[in-house]
């Protein structure tokens, strides 16, 4: 429901053009939310990027027209708050066994679509080994890391896959190779492992980055129908509250910081 | 002065949490931040101005769902005396 709460509303200045109606003669190429998300309101941070890539998961999902016969597994994190406004079949997983419940219910059920959705606490800190082995039995499953390089929900420290000079709440002059590590390229790493079919990273710092995700979406869903084994799409969100950054710089800053060490682009594909 | 005008946008002003995504990925830069007025929980939200195009990136970028984008049959035109027409 939208309702003009504008001061004075009734003396709309000139110059701004009414945009509460519903506008005569016009074709509408974009709605609120997507097909599959039910409800719109969240208690997601501004500026958060996981909205926006669950989105794309949802849009690619419709796509295909997969959203009768498709689960999905999710982890734990700040996104998990959000399965609640999604018009699909929702599995709860503990902290990092995402790819395993999943590897279960794909097992069991094998005509459906089941796919993960991970942070990348959950998926690189909490729970690595289990994407990995996924990958390596080539469980027919897609399975998405939404990564800001924060434990966003449980307060913002560093994970495993915040970039050198990342500024999180553990490492506030931003993270320094020789006292906290390097950090880990997950996508490449589940490159390298035969048993993928299909590994890309996106990003949704932008409405260019967000159309090549969907592509990436609906790529990694058509290997998973082909039979090709697991598909892992990464996707970069940010995380303004957990970078300390005003939620305008955040885009700029996931390109400059985060997209610098973890590149945007397919990494592997099996499809024809 | 006469803008050309090809799409508009209908903003769930309640919805919004004044991040300015939009604002930032808007191409034709007809959106603007209110700068007084807030919505209902407290939020500066959007406005927007004569020159929409009906691209979608506005839709595209925003985490909190604000923006239905509409793209008219015939373009149109607005001016600071008549409005849109």
């Amino acid at each position: 429901m939208t309702t003009d709460h504008r001061q004075g509303a009734g003396e709309t200045p000139a110059r701004i053009v009414p945009s509460h109606e519903v506008p005569p003669d016009a074709t509408l190429v974009a709605d609120n939310t997507a097909e599959l998300i039910d409800v719109g309101e969240h208690h997601l941070c501004p500026g958060c990027g996981e909205p926006i890539a669950i989105r794309a998961v949802m849009d690619g999902l419709s796509l295909l027209g997969l959203a009768e016969r498709c689960i999905a597994v999710f982890g734990i994190g700040c996104s998990t708050a959000f399965s609640n406004n999604l018009d699909v079949e929702v599995l709860q997983a503990l902290h990092g066994r995402a790819p395993s419940v999943a590897t279960g219910a794909a097992r069991s059920r094998p005509g459906l679509a089941v796919f993960t959705i991970q942070g990348d606490g959950d998926l690189a800190n909490e729970g690595l080994q289990e994407v990995l082995h996924a990958a390596a039995r080539g469980e027919n499953i897609v399975c998405f890391m939404l990564n800001n390089g924060v434990f966003g929900e449980t307060g913002g420290h560093l994970t495993v896959t915040t970039t050198i000079g990342q500024r999180t709440k553990n490492t506030l002059e931003g993270r320094d190779a020789a006292r906290h590590g390097h950090p880990m390229r997950v996508a490449e790493l589940l490159a390298g492992i035969d048993g993928v079919g299909y590994v890309a990273r996106g990003a949704v710092n932008n409405a260019g980055n967000v159309a090549r995700t969907k592509r990436m979406v609906v790529e990694a869903f058509t290997a998973q129908q082909q039979g090709l084994g697991l598909s892992f799409v990464e996707i970069l969100t940010m995380c303004p509250t957990g970078w300390f950054v005003p939620t305008t710089e955040a885009p700029a800053y996931l390109e400059e910081t985060i997209a610098a060490t973890h590149r945007v682009g397919v990494l592997r594909s099996a499809l024809g | 002065m006469n803008v050309r005008i090809r799409g508009t946008v209908r903003i769930d002003t309640e919805a919004c949490k004044g991040c300015e995504l939009c604002i930032e990925a808007c191409k034709p830069e007809v959106l603007e931040m209110t700068s007084t007025s807030t919505n209902t929980r407290g939020y500066r939200y959007p406005e927007l101005l004569p020159g929409c195009t009906g691209c979608r990136a506005c839709a595209d970028v925003c985490p909190d769902f604000c923006f239905q984008v509409y793209r008219f049959d015939e373009p149109r035109t607005w001016s600071p005396e008549e409005g849109l027409r």
